[in-house]
Formats: C-alpha cells, structure tokens, sequence
C-alpha cells in the first residue's frame, strides 16, 4: 500500500522536478498544470424561486432562511487538474452527491458553470450533453449500478456500445478491461453472481472501457466492506500510477480521502469549506469544523516523515575538528550530533563523549569518532513506519531525500505530539538525553586550546 | 324539495351526439374487431379439436414443463366432452384478440405515466373509474355504438381489462433502480435507448404481471360480454340462465376455469425462465461455457507448458 503511495508521490515528483521547494512543499500543484476539469460559482437549489434562492445566497443568506427552497449546493468552485484525483469529502447531506451529479449534468445546476476539457457542459444541449458523456466524462456508481440483465463483458461493453462502436471491438476492449480489474474468468456471469468488490470492479471496468479521461466516482467504495475497500483503494491508485485519469472521487470517510486524494475539498451544509493536500488539511484546518473532523484521521498513515521533520538544532560538517564538533554540542546542549559531507549528504553521527576524548587526545580528524548507522529514513516514509527506526535510534531521527541528503530530524516527542494533533507542543518539550556536563566540555576544551582551523556550523 | 342531477341524461346526450357524428369511426373499429376476431376463431376452429389440443400441450411443455402440459391436455379434454369445444374457442378467440388491443394500448400508456408526472395523475382517476364502474355498466353504450356481436364485447372487454396494465407497467418503470437509469445518462445514452436496455427489461417482471391482469380480466369481461350476443361460453351461461339450465350453467362454467386456468399459467410463465425452451437454452449455454473452460485451459498448456490432470483446472 505505501508503495503505491510512493509510487504516486514520485511521479508528482518528477512533474513538479522544476523547483526543488515545491518538491519538499506537500503543495504539488503546478500552475502550469492542464485543467481538466472547472467548476465556477455551482449553485445547485431544488424548490420553487430557485433563482431567488441562489440570489440571497449571494447576498449571504444562509442555507436556513430559504423558505421553501433547498440548497443542497453553494457557491462551488475548484479546479481539479489532469492525472490529478480530486476527493470531495463531506457527511450525508453535504451536498457532494449533488455536486458530482451537476459535473456531467444528470442535475442541471442552478446557476454556474463546469468545464470539461474546455467544453461547458452547463449550457449544453441535450445532444451536446450526450456526446460530452459518452466521450468526455464516465461514472462509477455507489452501489454499482450494473445491468442486472447483462453479463460482465456487456456491461463492460455498454459505453462503447453506445459510442457506437461495433461488437466485435467493443468486445476486444471490454476483454481487455476485464483482464486489466482483474476479472478474467468471470465475462460470461451475471452480476447478481459476483460479490460486492466484484460487482464494482465490473463498474470500474465499465467507466474505464470508455476511455474517458474524466472519471467520477460516487462513493464508489462506501458499499464494500472494509477489507475489500481498502483493496479497492489500492487498486485504484495502482490504475490510476498507470492510466493517469483525472479522478473526482465523492467520500463521507476521511481516511479514505486521505488515502487516495492528491487533493481534497471538503463540503459542509453545502459548501465547499476547505480545498487542500490531505496534509495540509490536516495540519491547517480551515476551520473548526475541519479541525473536528480531521481528530479522527488516522494521523500515521497519511502524514510522511517529511511534514513532521524539524531542522536538526546543529548539523556538524564531516571536514571541522574535534574542538569545533565539540563547541557546538555544548552551546546547543546536545549528547550527540548528526555529521554531512558539505553538500549535506549525511556520513553519521558523533557522540559528545567520543569526541571530549579526541580532544583530550588533541586528535584533529574526527572520523575516527563517527558512527555510520545513522538509521536515517526516506521522506516519504508514512508515520506508521517511523516508530520502530525512532525507537532504535539514540538521536532524533534523521530524514534524507533521495540524494541522501539530509533534510530534517524527528525527535520522538514530535511524533507522538503529532499523532496526538498537537505537533507544535513538541517545540517546548524538546531536549537532549543528559549531555555532558558544560563544565566538563569548557575544560577539556581550554585545555586543548590549539588554534581552530575549521568551523563548524550551527543550524539556527 | 326534489334535487334531480340530470347526469344520465347528460351522459346519454353525448353518447347520441357522438353516435349521430362519428357514426363512420365506430363502423370502421367495428369491422376491424370484427376481421381480427374471425381470423383468430378461423385459426382455433378450422383444424379439428385434437390437433388443437396437441399444439397448445407442446406450446404448455415448452412453457412450463411436462406437468402443465398434462393438466392442458385434462383441461381441454374436459371442455370437448361436455360439448363446449366450439364455444371455448370463440371465447379464446374474444380474449386473445381483446387483451392483444388492451396491452398494445396499456403499455404506451404506462410508459407514458411513467415518464411524465403530470399524466400519471390525470391518467389516475380515470384508471379508477374504468375499474370500479360496474362492468355491466361498459355494454349499454358499446351495444348502442356496435349494436349486438362481437365487437360491443370486444371494446367493453378492452376498457374494462386495460387499467392493471397500464398501472403495472407505470409501477414497475418507475421502480427500475435510478440508479441504474442513471448509470445509462451518465454513458450518454438517449432516453429511447435506456428505456429499451435499462427500464423495460428491468420492468418486465412487473410488465408481465399486467399482462396476466389483463388477460384474466379479458377473461372475466368475455363471460360477462356474453349477455350482449358476443357469443363463446358467456353466451352458453347467459342461456342456463335463461332457461334456469343448472347443467348447462356448470358445464360452461367449469369450461371457463379450465380456460381460465390455463391462460394464467401460459402468461404467468412469461419470462421466467421455465420449461422446455428454457431447460434446453440453460445446456446450451452450459456446454458453451465449458467449451471456452476448455479452450482457455488448453490455452493455458500451450502458453506456460503446464500440464495437470483434467478437471484440476477449476
């Protein structure tokens, strides 16, 4: 699972390889980034003056003071970007179901606009509309919607049926689709023979079939059980790492919106109330009905090392002595201190006491005093599987990108402070196992007072 | 006070005029009824009893299986010994011809309900008064307009029977899954297009529930329609009656349960899959399915060089 996680962070990576801040940033977007899909100022109202309505919601009234009129969507607008999944995550009655539902235009909006690949859908035709969602936009439904009269390969097939296209290609595709879900085996049975994930892999190959690049996905996974959802969860981002659809995906679980969103909105009473990286949604919510919601997120799988790591207090460079090393781990008040070459790529770690002796020694290389297992982890690594290596190591753990430089430390209070929802009350708490007394360490050091030739750097 | 509502007056006075007026539809619909109701009875008269009997048994084993099969075969022998064999035919005749017109025009019309709200209420109340009115009621009129013969119960017989239809038919579209409906929207499918693939396979339970109210109401009507010279074993009841015949009452009133009998199994086995057809198109498909086990696992051998003993392959 994190694997595939990785996988999809990666290729974020190599689109976004232009500017290395916005690598390290959880923020992946990229402005010039096509935009697959619009949707500006949606106004969905159902009840009579539904105009009036969507003009008092303008003026600011809120979703109560309608009268007879329901506002099931307001003011909605996002951009959701190509190859990007797009969760839009709320409880019942948030008003997503409506929203995707207003994207391909089974609801007609109220007022607003959605774009298709530069195609307005809003203002289409009947005809129009058909054309848009045969070729532009395909649906996976909550509780599959299949043919119940149909096998799996024509069910499959039904899209490309009704583009047109004829029965021995649309059979050749459908095979292939099968095949791909992995369902080979099961074309010639009916749908009331197959099980729940089954049922909504046919419903998966069906809107892959028709080779749309915008896929909707209503509640696609709220009807398996959770086993089978999270299969399905990795399924998808593993089709997704392949085919580089523009997913919108409608979800009332959180952690499943984390779990596979690049991005997420999340919907309250019918607006949109917070748009961001689950990261971010996460550790900045909008309000406090985010903040509420986000509690119950399952912190350690979807924050990576990364959003969590401090700067390390003092870094020391491999090339400055034992004198140097030594100054700086007792102004800082640290045991131990990690060591990088001078592009920061990381050699180990020293501890105070191994080094006092260099210097007691008046030795002027310190590499006799590094130790090489570092046990530092990747970035991208998710919080579930830092405990153990933060358990091992007798530093705060170190985190290096993929050029093995290091990018940060995780003490151990920051990770349980951040699974508690209170990263920054590790700020205060962070201290070093008993270094060395400073009395001790300003003897030794006056005693070897030779002249410093290099410097060591302390990180502020 | 004496407060006299003049509807029947009313009701008689539009009956006239249309008579006085469109005297030429009510001639042209009755020559129509009156062709198709000859060319059915000519179908079920001309060969003799026992070849009849023979078809509808095989019709019956394909349907639902060699019991109904048997039961047709008692049922219609019972109707030829008590020497009713030509009167049930002109009934068979009524019926089918009847119930064809009721659902050729209930389904449209359920479809139509069903797709539009503002039908389904109007077509509401009418529906009920069409139900509830006294059948008897349906041939004052009908004998006015077509005078005595077939055709009076042929077109009371449609009026009276289409109702069910028409609200099963509505009932079982509007009960299709909209999810499923939408399914088809959401690939871009065109309204006539889904409700050919999606609603009315998925409605046919329903559809076909209608169809057997239809028929056993067509039925039920044909006895009645009997009283006004249509003829068929309503006729041979409307005699007994007459003629205070017991005898001659129940032989044709058992002729019509057997009939009636048998036409609710026949429709009752509508979609069903049951029967001879159904059993012999279950091996077709079997042995199809095997077939392409067979291929694939042959397929299988050649690709990868593996070789199991037959029958480990599932």
């Amino acid at each position: 699972m994190i694997a595939v996680r990785r996988l999809r962070v990666r290729r974020y990576a190599e689109a976004a390889s232009t500017s290395e801040k916005q690598f390290l940033g959880a923020e992946v977007s990229d402005v010039n980034e096509t935009v697959a899909l619009r949707a500006q100022g949606l106004y969905k109202v159902f009840g009579r003056h539904a105009d009036d309505a969507v003009a008092k919601l303008r003026d600011g009234a809120s979703r109560d003071d309608l009268g007879g009129a329901t506002a099931a969507v307001i003011d909605a607008s996002f951009d959701v970007k190509q190859g990007e999944i797009f969760v839009v995550m709320g409880l019942s009655g948030s008003g997503k179901s409506t929203l995707i539902r207003m994207l391909n235009g089974l609801h007609p909006q109220t007022a607003g606009t959605v774009e298709i690949d530069g195609e307005n859908v809003s203002d289409a035709t009947a005809a129009e509309l058909r054309s848009i969602r045969r070729h532009k936009v395909s649906m996976v439904f909550q509780h599959f919607a299949l043919l119940p009269h149909r096998t799996v390969i024509d069910n499959v097939a039904y899209g490309l049926e009704i583009q047109g296209i004829n029965k021995a290609e649309r059979q050749a595709r459908a095979l292939k689709i099968t095949k791909i879900v992995g369902l080979a085996g099961w074309e010639e049975k009916y749908p009331s023979e197959l099980s729940g994930g089954m049922q909504q892999r046919v419903g998966l190959a069906r809107a892959l079939a028709t080779d749309t690049d915008v896929l909707l996905m209503d509640e696609a996974f709220s009807a398996l059980d959770p086993l089978i959802r999270r299969e399905m969860q990795d399924q998808l981002l593993e089709l997704q790492s392949e085919l580089g659809k523009t997913i919108i995906f409608i979800t009332h679980d959180l952690n499943e919106a984390m779990y596979i969103g690049d991005r997420i909105a999340v919907m309250r009473d019918g607006r949109i109330v917070q748009i961001g990286a689950p990261e971010d949604i996460l550790t900045n919510p909008a309000n406090e009905y985010v903040e509420q919601f986000v509690q119950d997120v399952d912190r350690s799988r979807v924050l990576t090392a990364e959003s969590v790591m401090r700067k390390p207090r003092a870094i020391i460079h491999e090339g400055s002595g034992p004198h140097a090393a030594l100054t700086v781990m007792r102004d800082e008040q640290l045991s131990a201190a990690y060591v990088v070459k001078r592009d920061r790529t990381l050699v180990g770690w020293v501890r105070d006491r191994d080094v006092l002796d260099l210097v007691r020694k008046g030795d002027r290389d310190l590499s006799s005093a590094i130790q090489s297992n570092h046990g530092a982890v990747s970035h991208d690594t998710s919080l579930a599987e830092l405990f153990i290596p933060s358990l091992e190591a007798a530093l705060p753990l170190a985190v290096h990108d993929e050029r093995n430089k290091l990018v940060g430390v995780i003490p151990r209070v920051t990770l349980l402070a951040t699974l508690g929802g209170e990263p920054d009350a590790a700020a205060s708490a962070l201290s070093s196992p008993d270094p060395l007394p400073t009395a001790v360490v300003t003897k030794a050091l006056d005693a070897s007072d030779e002249g410093v030739t290099t410097t060591a750097k302390v990180a502020n | 006070m004496d407060i006299r509502l003049n509807i029947g007056s009313w009701i008689a006075s539009f009956f006239n005029w249309l008579d006085d007026n469109v005297a030429w539809f009510f001639d042209a619909l009755k020559s129509f009824f009156v062709t198709l109701y000859d060319a059915v009875f000519w179908l079920f008269s001309t060969p003799s009893g026992f070849i009849v009997v023979i078809v509808v048994a095989i019709a019956a084993l394909f349907a639902r299986g060699w019991k109904f099969a048997v039961g047709v075969v008692i049922g219609l022998t019972f109707i030829m010994s008590v020497n009713q064999w030509d009167h049930a035919m002109e009934t068979i005749s009524l019926v089918l011809v009847a119930a064809f017109l009721a659902v050729l025009l209930a389904i449209p019309l359920g479809i139509w309900a069903a797709k539009n709200d503002t039908v389904s209420k109007v077509l509401k109340p009418i529906l009920d008064f069409l139900q509830t009115l006294p059948a008897f009621v349906y041939l004052v009129p009908a004998l006015a307009f077509f005078s005595v013969g077939v055709a009076p119960g042929i077109i009371s017989t449609i009026i009276f029977a289409m109702a069910p239809g028409v609200r099963l038919t509505e009932l079982g579209i509007r009960g299709v899954d909209s999810e499923v409906v939408e399914a088809g929207q959401a690939f871009g499918a065109s309204p006539r297009r889904i409700l050919r693939q999606i609603q009315l396979p998925l409605a046919m339970p329903s559809i076909m529930a209608g169809i057997n109210q239809i028929i056993m109401l067509s039925l039920s009507m044909v006895v009645i329609a009997g009283l006004v010279g249509a003829g068929g074993l309503g006729g041979e009841v409307a005699k007994a009656l007459g003629k205070l015949d017991v005898g001659l009452g129940f032989e044709a009133g058992l002729s019509v349960v057997a009939i009636a009998i048998i036409l609710d199994r026949f429709t009752g086995a509508f979609g069903k899959g049951m029967g001879l057809y159904s059993t012999l198109a279950n091996r077709r498909a079997q042995a199809k399915a095997a077939d392409e086990q067979a291929r694939l696992d042959a397929q299988e051998i050649i690709d990868k060089g593996v070789r199991y003993p037959v029958g480990m392959a599932n």
